[in-house]
């Protein structure tokens, strides 16, 4: 049976692991390489890299600390911030990275995603979503829209529409980051969670506000999430990954054991 | 000198590095000349059946890799390049392939709306039929899979490991005498993977014990 992955995700600013609650009040978490290696020998399934500041500086995205994770880990990861063009996903994926996540950019030049897909495969393109949930049901009938640029920006687009148009133009996965559930660590966003997952036909990745093993058994179960992203419930100690897995394992979800 | 052959299918800086986290000497390589002359080649790739048989005519490499394969040389495919070992693939309306072993390789059929297509992620390995390459490698192991299509050997013998998904046990590694080849990825599969890939670097091209597919070498 296909396991349902856990997913480590590192925001990284100048080389260093920071973590923010909706993107500001950032603090120092430890160095990327060896937060990478850390992660994977637990266990966790695989791991995503944001360089968050590339794009507001308006800087390619670090290939070194790309190339560095690449030989530091043997499972897949993926990298998001500071791409631009295909140009820049052709570099990330030589570096050793599996997957590119576009998310503002998409927003801006959807065609970035078919570009991508034509010249890598489906499987490497990733597309990140920022929904927030608002009560404009004219403008976005499933009562998500999309916010870009850090939520700092609302676009007027609907969040289940624009997930069926990346998987149309080829996206093969969506990171579904709810804005409201960000850094909360109160559990994942589940309704727009599976509203996208019944939408599309490739898999969902949920994210934003996992707190505690059972957040991601719920967006498994009731939002029938493929994955599901992490970030300060392991960051700060108090779970491991191998906690994580162990606890969805004794409540029935497939998850890959290695211990 | 390990030979991974590249016919521009996809991105093989994760095989490379996996290599070299062995501590073995691997030539990502278009030359057939290299890879003739290689101890062992390694068939990878991601992407189309269409264009990677295009690729495969451009750079004169077809009739290279059936040498490579009927004269015992340790061959181990990867992903798309296990599967256009068959004889035909689904993908791009349907696209004869190298036909190294028989079989095809068909689409995944979601059975209901929670099957995904590409499958995505780790999956269980079960072991079919013993394997040098599966040497310390407990049954039922996870190995990382990307793929919408998957191998279906017509002879059974050839299975070495089976998965479950969207409703289909399929052939998840096949193998007969010096070829093996494995749907899902050891290059991304962490330990267990590059454990087989260990398996792979020290491997005769033989295989020796009961159930052997047909025309397994002695």
């Amino acid at each position: 049976m296909l396991t349902k992955r856990i997913i480590p995700c590192l925001d990284v600013i100048n080389r260093r692991v920071t973590k923010g609650v909706k993107f500001q009040n950032n603090i120092d978490l430890g160095d990327p390489i060896e937060m990478a290696v850390r992660y994977s020998n637990e266990g966790c399934d695989e791991l995503v890299v944001y360089d968050i500041t590339a794009s507001a500086e308006r800087r390619p995205i670090d290939i070194g600390m790309v190339r560095d994770v690449a030989q530091a880990i043997r499972i897949p990861f993926a990298v998001g911030g500071g791409i631009a063009c295909v140009e820049d996903m052709s570099r990330v994926l030589l570096a050793g990275a599996e997957k590119i996540s576009v998310n503002s950019l998409a927003v801006k030049n959807p065609g970035i995603i078919a570009e991508g897909a034509r010249a890598f495969g489906a499987q490497c393109i990733v597309l990140g979503m920022d929904p927030v949930a608002t009560p404009d049901r004219r403008r976005c009938p499933s009562g998500y829209e999309i916010t870009t640029r850090g939520f700092r920006e609302r676009t007027g687009m609907d969040a289940v529409e624009w997930a069926e148009k990346a998987e149309r133009l080829g996206a093969g996965e969506i990171v579904v980051n709810s804005v409201d559930a960000d850094g909360t660590r109160a559990g994942f966003e589940l309704t727009i969670t599976r509203l996208i997952a019944e939408a599309v036909r490739i898999p969902v990745v949920a994210s934003g506000g996992a707190g505690c093993p059972a957040h991601l058994r719920d967006a498994f179960n009731i939002a029938h999430a493929d994955a599901a992203i992490v970030a300060g419930m392991i960051h700060t100690g108090e779970f491991t990954i191998a906690q994580i897995k162990r606890e969805l394992h004794a409540a029935g979800v497939p998850v890959r054991m290695i211990w | 000198m390990i030979a991974i052959v590249d016919y521009k299918a996809g991105n093989l800086t994760s095989v490379r590095l996996a290599f070299r986290t062995l501590g073995c000497t691997a030539e990502v390589t278009s030359d057939p000349q290299a890879i003739l002359a290689a101890d062992r080649v390694v068939f990878p790739g991601v992407g189309a059946a269409g264009s990677a048989m295009r690729n495969l005519a451009d750079l004169h490499l077809t009739p290279v890799l059936k040498e490579v394969a009927a004269r015992g040389t340790p061959f181990l495919g990867i992903c798309l390049g296990t599967q256009i070992l068959f004889d035909f693939s689904e993908e791009d309306g349907g696209t004869p392939t190298l036909g190294i072993l028989p079989g095809s390789v068909p689409r995944f059929q979601p059975q209901d709306r929670w099957d995904k297509v590409p499958q995505m992620g780790w999956n269980q390995v079960k072991v079919v039929r013993p394997h040098p390459l599966l040497d310390g490698i407990e049954d039922g192991s996870e190995f990382y899979f990307v793929h919408s299509y998957y191998p279906s050997p017509t002879d059974a013998a050839l299975t070495i490991g089976a998965t479950g998904y969207a409703g289909v046990t399929f052939a998840s590694m096949v193998g007969r005498g010096n070829v093996a080849a494995t749907q899902f990825h050891p290059e991304k599969s962490g330990r267990i993977g590059l454990r087989l890939l260990a398996n792979f670097v020290t491997w005769s091209g033989k295989v020796v014990g009961i159930g052997n597919a047909e025309g397994t070498l002695e």
